[in-house]
């Protein structure tokens, strides 16, 4: 017997935090596929620690999301229980890892992002936001240092990391549009002072990849045609996948405690 | 123990080298003192600790395997996280395991391709399955409970280098051993289905954790040397015996049977077992437990598919250094 | 095919203000930027560390153990450097 879908009730502010705690866990959890499978140790550890940041903003961030939807549920029932139409990751994160140049690059695209987005948020009249992006930004500015590093290295190394870099850049491209897009809902919070509108920040986040680009030898693609839809629950065929495995212990033992 | 195979030790070949350096490096193990790198050591005092420490990380590395194969599948975020700090703590275990190695002159790549070429052993405990969720909380309770019982000792080793990684290992992995039990904890006192689920993983790792500490002190010959160098401080009954009596009323608490009908307490308050099964050892140490090719496998193909990122990382750092020399000449 | 080998970097950690870095371990890294973001990862990891410092091993020069007593033996003779080693009546009091 499979347990059912909980329900959510999605008001603005709950769908908000489940939009960024969902980012959080999908990414935390594709660069925990890589723990034991690094390229050497060193990055082992590196990406554990990205992945145990995001992980802990994701919990952050359902906890609120449970407490302001009043409900009975928490982060577990939130990460466990809802279906691939109720998760509301951005595409971006929910792409598989591939070669190490791919899950590099959708590092690279989302703490670029990430960094510039908590940091505003820090001044947001929600108390508890304001304190969970203090958290996030640091945690975000390094993941963002360490990803620019490897582009470049990537970008200025050999042939072949220069044409899997360049590859993984142009295969991402077009699902960092979304990371930018505000619904109407979203825009309420953002008048209330709650919210930040992302919008704001493309420019920043385009120049930081294209200093990073360049010093790694590598060029961004002009084409401006971008995926949408994560943030409705309209994914790509990966999510459902990701999610059988995140949520097989849940979905087959009902309502355990572990 | 993760370097059960080391009960091979090197024959000690001070004979033929520097009689008076040889026995002035004995009295200094006998006075406790510790070894450093750059010190004067017999050549197979080396080679035995290269060999040891080298098991040692091994040992970690193939050992985040069977542990990782649960950290997509972590049943609560809580439980994602402990376990994923977990398994990445084991990697930086293997890591300073590695360093500690290096000091005595090999490199950790010129180690790491001998593992993968199946030249170099590790513990025989990573190759079994983890099939269920309570197969993490068994490895954290019995198998992390037995490398503690081996790792305390290592960390008075008279080689400086290995007994200062151990220091860190083992304040590291205090947590590992408690992260198990409350697992174990908690499935006991869920529902039956749980309880069972954790008796089946007590009955399938119990003799093979029981087997991490090596061969019978009966069988194994060469251990004088390394207790006599002060590598080795317990023989392997001795550590087998610690661990069961530790164990055994650690299972009680839980509500679980140890999978030994035989065993008895015995009148000084020891917990004695039955015999254990030595073929089914040799044969996984020989390389045909039921994970051994998939392990070396995973670990090949991380070693393959890394290859270009680290050859990409080099070429840049030349071609900087490179840069930078010809800026300097301008 | 044997792996050709990635530096090794030496690993020193300020873990509270005040204190002198520690040397705590080595790693392996490409180059120093490299190096200096694995030793975080690796040896920050529960809050150990304020400063780190990373050094290429080759870079370090090491005395000769096989020379200790020409090195260090005349040092332990020279009593006189310390304190103890002069008498001050107690009436004087802390000197």
């Amino acid at each position: 017997m499979a347990t059912a879908n909980i329900e959510v009730s999605e008001t603005p502010l709950v769908l908000y935090a489940l939009r960024r705690a969902d980012d959080a866990l999908i990414l935390g959890h594709r660069l925990s596929e890589w723990c034991g499978h690094a390229p050497m140790l060193e990055e082992d550890m590196a990406l554990s620690n990205i992945a145990l940041d995001l992980i802990g903003q994701a919990r952050e961030l359902y906890s609120y999301a449970a407490k302001a939807e009043g409900k009975n549920n928490d982060e577990d029932k939130l990460a466990y229980l809802r279906d691939v139409r109720q998760y509301r990751n951005l595409l971006l994160v929910e792409q598989p890892n591939g070669d190490f140049a791919q899950t590099l690059v959708r590092q690279f695209f989302y703490s670029a992002f990430a960094d510039l987005y908590w940091r505003a948020m820090m001044n947001s009249c929600d108390t508890t936001l304001a304190a969970i992006a203090a958290k996030s930004e640091k945690e975000s500015a390094y993941h963002l240092r360490h990803a620019s590093e490897w582009i470049i290295r990537l970008g200025d190394g050999t042939d072949e990391s220069h044409a899997r870099a360049q590859a993984a850049i142009d295969h991402l491209w077009a699902f960092t549009g979304e990371m930018f897009a505000v619904d109407d809902g979203e825009r309420v919070l953002i008048h209330a002072g709650i919210a930040i509108d992302p919008g704001t920040l493309r420019g920043r986040w385009l120049q930081t990849l294209s200093d990073v680009a360049s010093e790694a030898t590598l060029v961004l693609p002009q084409n401006d045609w971008m995926q949408q839809g994560g943030r409705v629950g309209r994914h790509s065929e990966h999510l459902g996948h990701l999610l059988s495995e995140l949520q097989s212990m849940q979905r087959t033992f009902p309502g355990l405690t572990w | 123990m993760y370097t059960q195979a080391l009960n091979t030790a090197e024959t000690d070949d001070r004979g033929l080298e520097d009689a008076g350096r040889a026995a002035q490096f004995q009295a200094r193990i006998d006075a406790e003192e510790r070894i450093e790198p750059n010190d004067w050591m017999p050549a197979a005092y080396r080679k035995t600790l290269t060999r040891q420490i080298s098991q040692h990380a091994h040992s970690e590395i193939v050992g985040m395997l069977p542990e990782g194969n649960w950290i997509t599948r972590a049943p609560s975020l809580r439980r994602k996280a402990a376990l994923l700090a977990k398994v990445q703590d084991e990697c930086g275990h293997g890591l300073y395991l590695y360093a500690a190695a290096e000091t005595l002159g090999t490199s950790r790549e010129e180690l790491v391709d001998a593992m993968l070429a199946g030249k170099a052993k590790y513990s025989s405990i990573f190759n079994y399955p983890t099939l269920t969720w309570a197969d993490i909380g068994t490895i954290g309770w019995l198998v992390d409970g037995a490398a503690i019982m081996n790792q305390i000792p290592l960390c008075r080793c008279s080689y400086g280098p290995y007994a200062r990684a151990m220091i860190r290992v083992c304040k590291e992995e205090s947590f590992h051993q408690r992260q198990g039990y409350e697992i174990m904890l908690t499935l006991c006192r869920g529902s039956e289905e749980q309880k069972a689920m954790a008796q089946d993983a007590l009955n399938r790792w119990w003799w093979p954790v029981l087997m991490m500490f090596g061969p019978p002190d009966s069988t194994s010959q060469h251990s004088d040397t390394s207790t006599k160098w002060k590598i080795k401080r317990f023989s392997n009954d001795e550590l087998r015996q610690k661990f069961v009596d530790a164990t055994v009323p650690q299972a009680q608490y839980l509500g679980l049977t140890i999978p030994d009908p035989g065993m008895t307490q015995d009148a000084d308050g020891h917990w004695r077992y039955s015999e254990i099964d030595w073929t089914e050892f040799k044969q996984v140490l020989a390389g045909n437990g039921p994970c051994n090719r998939d392990r070396i496998a995973a670990r090949r193909k991380a070693h393959a598919e890394g290859a270009w990122v680290r050859e990409a990382a080099a070429s840049y750092a030349a071609k900087r250094a490179h840069r930078q020399t010809a800026q300097a000449a301008e | 095919m044997a792996t050709p080998n990635t530096p090794l970097w030496e690993v020193f950690i300020r873990s509270r203000n005040g204190l002198a870095h520690k040397h705590v371990g080595s790693l392996h890294a490409s180059d120093a930027t490299m190096a200096l973001q694995a030793a975080r990862d690796i040896y920050t990891r529960r809050g150990e560390g304020l400063s780190i410092w990373v050094v290429p091993s080759t870079a370090i020069t090491a005395s000769d153990p096989t020379e200790k007593g020409m090195m260090f033996e005349p040092a332990e003779s020279k009593i006189y450097r310390h304190p103890t080693f002069y008498e001050v009546p107690e009436e004087v009091g802390h000197m």
